[in-house]
């Protein structure tokens, strides 16, 4: 693992919150030349510190059906590859949005994506469950999102400021 | 007869009857921008004095507790004694002032009261009092009402609106009394140096001055620390040091403020504020001490912030042909708009109705105030974005009509 200069981590923190912010502003914005921007923007893409430029979709907005689940997993270390193997047995589904490995009462975390209940749960018993070293499943459905990521999605009307102040 | 007195009565005007101090008050011009702005709509604003971030949520939810727990009552007049403990090290901490919290700090509503009663405590009839101009639209209305003297000293952009010491030499007489500092500056973002003190205190000292420093916008300086005026050699008992904790703590909204001075001067400010207001506000008490306690992070977070918008308006400004000096401290620039051939008020207004951005005309903040506006730059970075490109366009086009 590397350490990141202060430049890096700043013009991360900048691209977390907008991810469009073109390496011209961010550099007016942290107060140096947009080469060394661009330098350092292109150091974190090629160490993949930077992964992907995503979107963030507030999914309730759009009439499409959609849920999310999130399984907590027991497994059954392997040998040799510990979790690594059976995480990557579980992540390579296209239907799975996200896997961590936890501490605690169970072992993985995996958030399973589907068109509706049904899809979700034969996820489980057809693909999850049968994995030999599963030991055990316990399927949460989400509700409601009320922020991802640091980000709030509702809409908040916040500023409630005059328009004019002395 | 009784007729003629009825009649004579009611038509009187009901103005006849205001202390003569209080009518001629003029209104303030930001007021009159105020109702000229309200009344349109899409527009972008950068004519806001305060922070766009709301009170940390655990400043919020601090007070809320508190409020469950069933404290609305009051608190002693100058204030909780923790919370002017806790200001006394702050104030240690970060400015090396130290005060003595049980006689020389007292918590008011807002920075805007500790003001008021430092000047009504101090002002008599006749007595001048030095305001460097342009500045916060405060002081000078209420220095007339207590019968004093607003003497004015105009400041210039290629002093960075700095107060020099030939200027205030030069406004000085035997009447003057007072020196009103504010520091970093609204609405020029203007700061003083320490070595830019050194030759202010030896004039304040030299002509027995009091000074009354309004410190509100202490936390957000940038590349350099804030020097308080109580700081330097032997001013700390001719200044009356007036802060709060809107600005750097985003908490416009609950008015609080306090003031720190000679034990005598805290003593007659006390009894004018407990007649008047009896105590703070105890949630904006509580709400306060949270702030000082744990509000570090998110400070320092929010003038990071600002210091990058800062950057951002300066390069844009200067980018659509604006002169504007690099303003170091608080949320404002204070970009000339000399080479549009048109006042600050005329700028404004085109500013407001052409390109719908609000900013501040310079005239409103006194002497050395036309040729300029104050725009705030604590807004999103999108709209001070859009907000700079679309007044590029209308300077432009104002150009080319000359």
């Amino acid at each position: 693992m590397k350490e990141l200069s202060e430049l890096s981590l700043n013009i991360l923190k900048l691209l977390k919150e907008d991810a469009r912010r073109s390496p011209d502003l961010l550099a007016t914005m942290l107060g140096v030349e947009e080469s060394a921007v661009q330098t350092a923007i292109n150091e974190m893409e090629a160490d993949h510190v930077i992964v992907k430029y995503a979107t963030v979709v507030n999914w309730s907005k759009v009439d499409e059906e959609k849920v999310t689940a999130l399984i907590e997993v027991q497994i059954t270390p392997e040998r040799e590859r510990g979790f690594e193997g059976i995480a990557e047995r579980i992540y390579l589904f296209p239907q799975v949005k996200s896997v961590y490995l936890m501490s605690g009462a169970y072992d993985l975390l995996v958030e399973v994506e589907g068109k509706n209940l049904r899809e979700v749960a034969n996820f489980v018993s057809d693909k999850l469950s049968p994995i030999q070293s599963v030991l055990s499943t316990k399927t949460h459905f989400i509700l409601k999102k009320y922020k991802q990521d640091g980000i709030i999605f509702e809409e908040r009307e916040d500023d409630q400021r005059l328009v004019i102040s002395p | 007869m009784i007729n003629d007195t009825i009649t004579s009565k009611s038509s009187r005007n009901m103005g006849d009857y205001l202390n003569p101090l209080v009518r001629s008050i003029k209104p303030s011009g930001i007021r009159k921008f105020f109702d000229l702005v309200s009344g349109s709509k899409d527009i972008i604003t950068l004519g806001v004095g305060e922070p766009d971030f709301c009170t940390p949520w655990h400043v919020r939810e601090a007070c809320v507790y508190s409020l469950e727990r069933g404290k609305t009552k009051y608190t002693s007049n100058a204030g909780m004694p923790e919370l002017r403990e806790a200001i006394g090290q702050y104030l240690d901490d970060s400015f090396q002032v130290t005060y003595d919290p049980d006689k020389e700090i007292l918590v008011t509503v807002g920075g805007s009261e500790a003001i008021d009663l430092a000047l009504r405590a101090l002002v008599c009839p006749g007595d001048e009092i030095l305001v460097p101009e342009p500045c916060y639209i405060s002081y000078s209305p209420i220095i007339s009402i207590g019968g004093g003297v607003p003497v004015g000293i105009e400041t210039f952009a290629k002093d960075e609106f700095k107060l020099t010491p030939e200027a205030l030499q030069a406004a000085i007489t035997p009447k003057s009394k007072l020196l009103v500092l504010c520091y970093p500056s609204n609405p020029t973002g203007g700061i003083m140096t320490y070595e830019d003190w050194l030759p202010i205190a030896k004039i304040v000292e030299d002509n027995d001055l009091i000074v009354i420093s309004d410190e509100i916008y202490a936390e957000l300086t940038y590349d350099q620390k804030h020097v308080s005026f109580a700081s330097l050699p032997g001013m700390k008992d001719r200044t009356v040091l007036v802060s709060g904790f809107s600005k750097a703590f985003a908490m416009t909204g609950w008015r609080m403020g306090y003031a720190c001075a000679h034990p005598d001067l805290i003593a007659a400010m006390l009894k004018i504020h407990q007649y008047t207001v009896m105590c703070a506000p105890i949630m904006g008490q509580v709400a306060a001490l949270e702030a000082l306690k744990n509000g570090k992070e998110e400070k320092e977070h929010m003038v990071e912030s600002y210091n990058m918008r800062r950057r951002l308006v300066v390069k844009g400004f200067r980018e659509i042909g604006l002169e504007c000096h690099e303003p170091q401290g608080a949320f404002y620039a204070f970009p000339s708009i000399q080479s549009t051939g048109l006042t600050s008020e005329q700028f404004a207004e085109r500013l407001l109705y052409e390109a719908k951005v609000a900013a501040v005309p310079g005239d409103v903040f006194g002497q050395g105030g036309e040729g300029f506006i104050r725009c705030s730059y604590a807004t999103s970075v999108a709209q001070l974005t859009e907000a700079i490109e679309r007044m590029g366009k209308l300077v432009t086009k104002i150009k080319q009509e000359m």
